[in-house]
């Protein structure tokens, strides 16, 4: 192609220069549209923010109270300098937005991170028909493949249960942003009481007050009894797995949910009672099907396993090549990366 | 095999031998005869081989699954592990076959051996279609002779004796030994009285703890042995009917592997079972390991191995006398029928007893322990003269008492990723010393001695500072420097330093020095001049 590309990867972030806008940059810029609010995507310090409704209470608490943040609807197009940009949602988190760029009856999308299973929280991911797809692959390997999500509503159901009759705690670590909210959607409590760890905590105020549905949490103070922590379920980042707050708790079996507890040698590792393989982001199947059914002939391919799967699509006769973002972050250390998130983002109360 | 794998999982997941014990006992209370035997089989290490090429188990997965070949090396790559990768990769089960127990899948597996490959092939392609993805991981380690797990004998002894009321030490004794599931039962082998036909078994060998305190604290010398803690190999030898059997610590039947103590069964009664060291030996003195070394690997001995690496044995117990089982008497009691027995025999050529250290304080001790290495012992053994012979690792009467290992300081050049827990992460080093041209030269290979916020650290410099790949190697920007510990040294044509070194292992990561000023080659041969062969 030798016209300028529609959108570009500068090294800072994927950039359409026609309209002067960055997606997700990783370094401040003039003005920056986000897919979604987490960190790895939703950086400090740009001049002005754009982003789903649903994105907003989030990025504030991040970001800042005093951000200039302006918000659009799904499906909403909008214009700048020529370039035609609408949000469609990416089912990953609450606010999550795929992000569709136009112009002259050229069409990219940028799948920020995505998943197609409907989590019933987060409006569920559309395939929006373009000629270049710039896809995750944080999963991007044919080992991960996730089962559907009420099989492991039940694993952890089952999991507090016996924990319950064992009169222990079950604490439940998983990212505050995404995680909980489907947890606390989908796992059914049976009357057994919910406590957050701060961070957990912190956001779903947030969330409840912008007005979702998400039941009330108990917040784990240092002063409570601890007795009344015996049959209940308690949420809590990743960070929390070890030191002297889990120490707290009493007797407590540990749970960790996320995609890489597929791979046995990343939950022996994790020194976790129990892992559930659920994630936010699309598994090795749903990542082709989703690229499918956009009928893109160019796909790039952004931080996961980006070599492996572009060669992939490139044998399934797709165009793809692989990008270097600072999404995720490298392949393997990604977990760690995103475990990092939820405290340096938010106080923990404790 | 739903049950077993579920144990599988369940034993896997969890660090706490009390959970561990617990899930054992339950298994052992409630599995069939069969299965139990085939469990015991697993768990004490046994691994019956199917005659199975692991790459064509590989390609037949491959092709299952559907993918191309280097997407199954790169999937792999990430898991660590073969046979999780495939039960990983595998489409989900199809088949709504009647479940099969451990034990009938064993007899299936032991089918294998005799048919061709087609056939091979297609009794694969139907047992992966049978399974769950969780039965597959286990059905693969069983199928390619690869399962282990994180329990240790004595914990399934402990099970095992909850479950059956048996004591511990009488089926620590039964589980050892040459038996398989071919040739005993269940019930022969845990509950049967008659012992007959046993003569091969050894007993638990008392393994003794670094001691931790100062040797003062173990009360009066007077009430305490001391002996050279030999580096050789660890061994029982046992003679009952005219028969004689050498077992090494590692459980395995070693009798053919020396020849010059076959001897024995002339000179020692039915019902003799003495604990020894195995050493290199020559005009009435121990050797560097190294030596054994040449001799342990060897299929088949020819006289020049023996006449190169001669060896001795240094006795220093005596556990069975005459049929009698001496363990619960004390050691001083032992010893001295051992002497008698010993010294009036002028004919046992390079079988002696090993000395006792004379002593009347513990300065004496610590004025004598120094010169360990140069007498070819890492320290001495420290022993309660009223203690018992113990089963397995127990504080209390037996202490080790070790030398300092040799130390160099060495540069990482080398990383590699390791397996299973530590797939994702570079834990295998490879450290080097620098020549006199300013070059670095490989010395050793070492996988342990940091903490997991170590490794991660180390890990996460290695990612940034990849100079190049070699397959699985990458070479790192010779930056890092850590304090490299070892037991032993010896010259060595193999190695690139010609110096070999046993047991390597990181002793603490140097973070005051740089590179720069690693340790040199030199230095590593002035330990070879000074300790070494």
């Amino acid at each position: 192609m030798s016209k300028t590309n529609l959108l570009q990867f500068t090294g800072q972030s994927i950039y359409c220069s026609k309209a002067g806008v960055h997606i997700d940059p990783w370094q401040p810029v003039e003005k920056a549209i986000i897919t979604h609010a987490h960190s790895d995507h939703a950086r400090w310090g740009s001049k002005h923010y754009l982003a789903h409704h649903d994105s907003a209470p989030i990025l504030r608490q991040r970001l800042g109270q005093d951000i200039s943040l302006e918000t659009v609807g799904y499906g909403e197009p909008f214009q700048i300098n020529g370039v035609t940009f609408s949000l469609h949602p990416a089912g990953h988190i609450i606010g999550s937005a795929q992000i569709r760029v136009e112009y002259k009856g050229e069409v990219w999308v940028v799948s920020g991170d995505y998943k197609l299973e409907d989590d019933g929280f987060a409006p569920a991911f559309e395939p929006i028909p373009c000629q270049v797809f710039i896809s995750e692959s944080t999963f991007g390997l044919p080992i991960y493949r996730w089962k559907p999500q009420q099989q492991i509503y039940g694993e952890i159901e089952n999991w507090w249960a016996k924990n319950a009759q064992e009169g222990k705690a079950s604490l439940l670590m998983g990212y505050a942003l995404g995680k909980t909210q489907r947890i606390l959607k989908g796992v059914h409590s049976d009357g057994g009481r919910l406590f957050a760890h701060g961070a957990i905590y912190a956001l779903n105020e947030t969330l409840r007050k912008a007005g979702h549905d998400l039941p009330e949490l108990t917040l784990i103070t240092t002063d409570m009894d601890r007795k009344q922590l015996a049959g209940s379920l308690v949420l809590a980042p990743p960070s929390a797995g070890s030191g002297p707050w889990l120490r707290k708790l009493g007797p407590v079996s540990t749970g960790y949910c996320s995609g890489w507890m597929a791979i046995r040698g990343a939950k022996n590792r994790r020194a976790i009672d129990q892992g559930f393989v659920l994630s936010d982001h699309a598994d090795w199947n749903d990542l082709n099907t989703a690229i499918q059914a956009t009928g893109a002939e160019r796909v790039f391919v952004t931080h996961g396993f980006t070599s492996a799967f572009s060669r992939w699509l490139r044998e399934q006769g797709l165009d793809a090549q692989e990008v270097q973002t600072m999404y995720g972050n490298e392949e393997i250390t990604e977990t760690q990366a995103l475990e990092a998130e939820p405290n340096t983002d938010m106080k923990s109360s404790d | 095999m739903k049950r077993f794998s579920e144990l599988f999982s369940e034993l896997d997941r969890t660090n706490k031998t009390n959970t561990k014990v617990s899930l054992l006992k339950n298994y052992f209370m409630t599995a069939t005869d069969e299965d139990k035997l085939w469990a015991l089989t697993l768990f004490t290490g046994r691994r019956p081989s199917f005659k199975i090429n692991r790459k064509q188990v590989r390609e037949w997965a491959t092709e299952v699954a559907q993918i191309p070949e280097w997407l199954f090396q790169e999937s792999y790559q990430n898991v660590g592990d073969l046979g999780e990768t495939i039960s990983l990769l595998l489409p989900p089960t199809r088949t709504q076959e009647p479940e099969r127990s451990l034990s009938e899948w064993f007899d299936y597996l032991g089918k294998l051996p005799s048919m061709d490959e087609e056939k091979k092939k297609e009794m694969l392609l139907a047992a992966w279609e049978a399974l769950s993805p969780q039965e597959i991981f286990v059905f693969n380690k069983l199928l390619m002779g690869s399962f282990r797990i994180g329990v240790s004998q004595s914990l399934v002894v402990r099970a095992l004796a909850e479950a059956t009321g048996q004591p511990t030490n009488v089926l620590a004794h039964r589980i050892m030994g040459d038996w398989n599931p071919d040739s005993t039962n269940f019930y022969n082998l845990i509950h049967a009285e008659n012992l007959q036909d046993q003569d091969s078994r050894p007993y638990p060998f008392y393994l003794a703890y670094p001691i931790e305190a100062d040797i003062a604290d173990l009360g009066e010398p007077e009430e305490w042995f001391a002996e050279w803690k030999w580096d050789g190999i660890r061994s029982q030898i046992i003679v009952r009917n005219q028969a004689l059997f050498i077992w090494t610590r590692g459980e395995e039947l070693a009798t053919e592997k020396f020849p010059e103590l076959h001897f024995l069964v002339e000179r020692l009664p039915h019902g003799t079972v003495l604990d020894a060291e195995i050493v290199a030996w020559a005009d009435g003195k121990p050797l560097p390991f190294q030596l054994l070394q040449t001799r342990i690997g060897r299929k088949s001995l020819t006289k020049k191995t023996l006449s190169e690496a001669p060896i001795g044995l240094l006795v220093y117990d005596l556990l069975e006398w005459k049929g009698q089982d001496l363990r619960e008497k004390p050691i001083e009691y032992r010893r001295s029928l051992m002497e008698q027995l010993l010294n009036a025999d002028p004919f046992l050529g390079p079988v002696q007893l090993s000395p006792l250290i004379e002593f009347s304080s513990w300065d004496d001790l610590r004025e004598l322990h120094p010169d360990s290495r140069s007498r070819q012992a890492e320290g001495f053994m420290l022993k309660r003269k009223s203690g018992p012979y113990r089963v397995g690792r127990k504080k209390g009467d037996w202490w080790k008492w070790k030398v300092d290992p040799l130390t160099i300081d060495a540069v990482l050049i080398y990383a590699q990723r390791g397996s299973g827990r530590r797939a994702e992460q570079y834990t295998d080093y490879t450290f080097a010393l620098w020549d006199q041209n300013g070059k670095l030269i490989p010395f050793a290979k070492a996988y342990s001695g940091l903490t997991d916020k170590e490794i991660g650290q180390v890990d996460y410099f290695i990612k940034r500072n990849i100079v190049e790949k070699f397959g699985p190697v990458r070479t790192v920007k010779p930056e890092l420097v850590f304090e490299i510990g070892f037991e032993g040294i010896g010259a060595s044509s193999r190695h690139k330093s010609g110096i070999a070194v046993r047991f390597p292992r990181i002793l603490r990561w140097r973070k005051d020095k740089t590179a720069q000023e690693a340790d040199t080659l030199d230095s590593l041969k002035q330990l070879l001049v000074q300790y070494g062969l």
